[in-house]
């Protein structure tokens, strides 16, 4: 079995890449799930906190009316649309790789982080819409909920960019020295991105629906 | 096999070579930004260690007023500033800061970073016969989102207003309308909940992942199953803690009202806020992080129990798998019983019995594991080193604490004693003579492994029996005051009856307090000059497990040669042998 | 265990690996076309309870379908299934339980 040439500080790690004989796992996809665990935990307190307030609340929205005609719902389906669609850029990105094809890994990952991009501008055209009419969080606990709910995600969102642009740009380098750490890494950029994507499709409902 | 083997050379040879090119790693990668986690776990410990300290010291400055309320404090009040104590007589705003920092600093950045970031990242991959933690450089990522975290935290004291003085629990609405302080808080808060997720997740890939050849997962030490378990609780219960201050940040500085209900009056003005927030919420969200919390600070300092008690009673731990799945089963349990913290909120009794229910289960592995502490004792050839001191008192103490808490789980008899100092007398034996002493004698039992060097057993003799005698005195007292109705929190106890009727016990509960302090000189002044006494034998204590099959202190990777694991952890006299330990790692020893 | 390491690099030819693309792409049409439905039930102004469930039960088929083929979970190992089964109970808890002692409250 090849020699990993490795970032000298994984260097002596075991199953830095080559997956452990019991867990059939490598060490960094392990610890990928267990970050999404946490982030489920995270977002599983947000939806709670939204549970116990709406619930609490003698009508709602508090204002009023129906969540769908506060909030642009055809917008907000377009941006379900362009996030499930970053799901599936993300998971050629990472087949490109397994195929062993990194002009089409550079294309599909490009076409990721502009779709990530897209999500947000339409995000920034809802939230300074809202601005306009002079509903803030601070409002009530509907925009309160929306905003910071959506917020947290959008930071995540941002957070995803950064990642997968370092992946496009600086990270492409491991290609050359080891092929299979560097789709590892995108693998596990993948399983990220993805859930990202899976907060949004239960946020969409439960703030724009229902 | 062998593609691992081969791996195994490869990893080998390259340790070598990062072991000669660590002398040429410049001071700051070698020392400050370091990715070796043994300098790691001596960054983590020394700042834990410094944090402990003034965590203390706050204490001792409130046990003042408690003591002598309204009295200026000689000397040290003249010091401090006009607004904290003017004309040295302790202001009540800074009685509460002193209060919610003394809380929060002790738990969050002096035990858990103590107890997990010192000594878990230390002994955790020398126990599995690991060359470090599985990520490294994440490892320093942690260390330097808890350093910034705590410098943070300490900085709310010059802000205006003072430092969050809301309790350590931070309850809305009062947090939410708090000083600028609270909004320190909660930012360094953010910092130290990332880098204990960072942590975790760090521990629980390194203890499934890198362990030697032959350490199964019945074969790992105790402390190896108590920091695995402690992790999966980090993991999992501090994300609603963040979400939480999220929201708190929120409604502090973006006006919302997450934890703000409506018609809310405040010094009998009406708060301009939207309402219908819900102050509950916050206490869900905070405690069902701060019930596994206070597992975090227990169940490690229970590992370190199990080290120094099998190694110096000269036998195997009585109950070995008995305690990792009662550790197990705690960890599990610790995610149920969060709102026994909340029976006074008006809960229904549906609610309130099912938590009760589990808050009684969850006694049950915890007597398991002090019962099987307690059997071990049993028959062994009982060497009372100074770890050994700090070890045994844990029994008894831990017991105190852990009875001491029935009551407070019944929702009966907690109407009576919730928010007293029966609850202050409660936790702290289990977190101060408990987790306390158990990191103690780990400093005490790990020190050779650390610097090579023994500490002097006398003056930790003098350390251990001064301190047992003081803490004693400190809490004891308090559930007394408890019982008498005494509310914990109060600036001046001496304004109601029941308050003066145990004055007296404040005084000699803060001279206790005094008198602790003074039991630390002989610990602090041993700490440091031991460093220059004669190195000490590689495996001075005659143990058993991997860590000290390195040398001491281990080089970068830890292991000359990868250890090979060949029996149990704790093979203490066992017969026929002619030395009375079989280390894990010796091979076929006679 | 060369079976179980089947999706690494070097045991499968990346002509091989075109054939396990299909499934996504059924995948991507599924979760747009489930997008669809779910906004066209919500202009259906079903009563509150019906709304949430059959909302939810959308999205959490839309979600088994990224976690199980966009993010392996399907043929992903036992450890990372005991660890989700843990959170998945704990999430459980944390969504739920805070707002069921809210239910019988004597206070506000």
């Amino acid at each position: 079995m090849s020699v990993h040439a490795v970032h000298p500080a994984d260097a002596a790690i075991p199953h830095t890449v080559e997956p452990h004989p019991v867990t059939g796992i490598p060490n960094p996809k392990f610890g990928i799930w267990l970050f999404l665990a946490s982030e489920v935990m995270l977002f599983g307190a947000l939806f709670s906190s939204y549970v116990l307030i709406r619930t609490q609340a003698p009508h709602w929205p508090p204002e009023g009316g129906l969540s769908s005609e506060i909030l642009n719902v055809p917008l907000a389906t377009l941006n379900t649309a362009v996030l499930i669609t970053s799901s599936i850029t993300m998971v050629l990105a990472w087949a490109s790789c397994k195929m062993g094809r990194i002009d089409r890994f550079r294309l599909w990952m490009g076409c990721t982080i502009g779709l990530a991009f897209v999500f947000l501008i339409i995000k920034y055209f809802e939230y300074t819409d809202k601005f306009h009419h002079g509903h803030f969080p601070a409002f009530n606990n509907f925009y309160a909920v929306y905003f910071t709910l959506t917020g947290l995600h959008g930071l995540h969102v941002i957070g995803g960019i950064i990642v997968n642009t370092f992946l496009l740009t600086i990270g492409t380098r491991l290609w050359k020295t080891d092929p299979e750490q560097f789709t590892n890494r995108v693998e596990n950029a993948g399983l990220y991105w993805h859930f990202v994507d899976l907060v949004w499709i239960f946020l969409f409902p439960s703030l724009y629906l229902l | 096999m062998s593609a691992s083997t081969t791996h195994g050379h490869a990893a080998a040879a390259h340790a070598h070579d990062a072991g000669h090119g660590h002398h040429e790693l410049p001071f700051w990668r070698k020392y400050i930004f370091s990715v070796d986690h043994k300098v790691i776990g001596v960054q983590y410990a020394v700042s834990a260690l410094v944090f402990l300290f003034f965590g203390f010291c706050l204490m001792m400055l409130l046990r003042w007023q408690l003591a002598y309320p309204g009295q200026p404090l000689p000397v040290i009040g003249k010091l401090l500033s006009e607004s904290t104590m003017p004309g040295g007589v302790m202001a009540p705003e800074f009685y509460n800061q002193l209060g919610a920092m003394h809380g929060t600093i002790m738990v969050f950045m002096g035990i858990v970073p103590l107890a997990v970031g010192g000594f878990g990242n230390y002994v955790v991959p020398l126990q599995i016969g690991a060359p470090d933690m599985a990520f490294p450089r994440l490892n320093m990522a942690s260390y330097w989102a808890f350093l910034p975290g705590g410098i943070l935290m300490l900085l709310g004291f010059v802000a205006p207003g003072g430092a969050a003085q809301s309790g350590w629990t931070s309850y809305p609405p009062l947090s939410d309308i708090a000083t600028t302080g609270q909004t320190i808080w909660l930012l360094a808060m953010v910092l130290l909940i990332t880098s204990s997720l960072l942590g975790s997740i760090n521990f629980i890939v390194t203890i499934v992942q890198l362990r030697a050849k032959g350490l199964t997962f019945f074969r790992m030490p105790f402390f190896v199953h108590a920091q695995f378990v402690t992790s999966f609780l980090l993991l999992l219960a501090f994300p609603p803690l963040e979400a939480a201050s999220v929201m708190q940040l929120m409604d502090r500085l973006a006006g919302t009202s997450f934890f703000l209900p409506s018609g809310l009056v405040i010094s009998g003005e009406q708060l301009h806020v939207a309402g219908g927030g819900s102050p509950l919420l916050w206490q869900h969200l905070f405690w069902f992080l701060a019930h596994p919390e206070v597992y975090v600070l227990i169940l490690p300092a229970m590992g370190i129990i199990a080290e120094v008690i099998a190694n110096n009673t000269r036998k195997p731990l009585w109950g070995y798998r008995l305690l990792v799945y009662s550790a197990i089963f705690l960890g599990f349990m610790s995610f149920v019983v969060w709102a026994h913290h909340m029976f006074m909120t008006g809960m229904g009794t549906t609610m309130s019995t099912f938590f009760q229910t589990t808050t009684m289960i969850i006694s049950i592995p915890s007597v398991v594991i002090l019962t099987c502490f307690i059997m071990s004792l049993y028959g062994g050839a009982i060497r009372f080193t100074v770890p050994m001191l700090f070890a045994t008192a844990f029994l008894p103490m831990f017991a105190i604490g852990g009875l001491t808490g029935l009551p407070l789980g019944l929702t009966a008899s907690d109407i009576y004693l919730h928010d007293t100092f029966y609850v202050i007398g409660h936790f702290h034996y289990v977190v101060a003579p408990g987790t306390i002493f158990a990191l103690f004698a780990g400093i005490y039992y790990w020190y050779p492994k650390v610097t090579g060097k023994q500490m002097n057993q006398t003056l930790g003799k003098i350390h251990f029996w001064v301190s047992f005698i003081c803490i004693n005195g400190i809490f004891m007292p308090m559930f007394w005051q408890g019982m008498a109705g005494l509310s914990r929190r109060l600036y001046d106890p001496t304004i109601y009856a029941h308050g003066r009727a145990v004055q007296s016990l404040n005084v000699l509960i803060s001279w206790s307090a005094w008198g602790l302090a003074i039991a630390q000189l002989p610990f602090i002044w041993n700490f440091f000059s031991s460093l220059r006494r004669p190195k000490a034998a590689e495996n001075p204590w005659q143990a058993t497990t991997l860590e000290w099959a390195a040398p001491s202190p281990p080089p970068h990777g830890n292991f000359v040669t990868p250890p090979v694991v060949y029996r149990d952890p704790y093979e203490y006299s066992v017969p026929g042998k002619a030395k009375d330990f079989s280390p894990q790692f010796a091979a076929g020893e006679a | 265990m060369a079976t179980r390491l089947a999706e690494t690099a070097e045991h499968s030819s990346p002509e091989e690996f075109k054939k396990h693309l299909g499934k996504y792409y059924v995948v991507f049409v599924a979760l747009l076309c489930l997008t669809a439905i779910t906004v066209g039930v919500s202009y259906l102004r079903l009563n509150r309870p019906l709304a949430i469930t059959v909302a939810l039960i959308i999205a959490t088929v839309k979600a088994g379908m990224v976690a199980g083929v966009f993010m392996h979970l399907i043929s992903e190992k036992k450890v990372i299934f005991a660890v989700l089964i843990l959170t998945a109970a704990f999430f459980l808890l944390v969504l739920l339980l805070p707002s069921f002692t809210t239910f019988e409250s004597s206070a506000v």
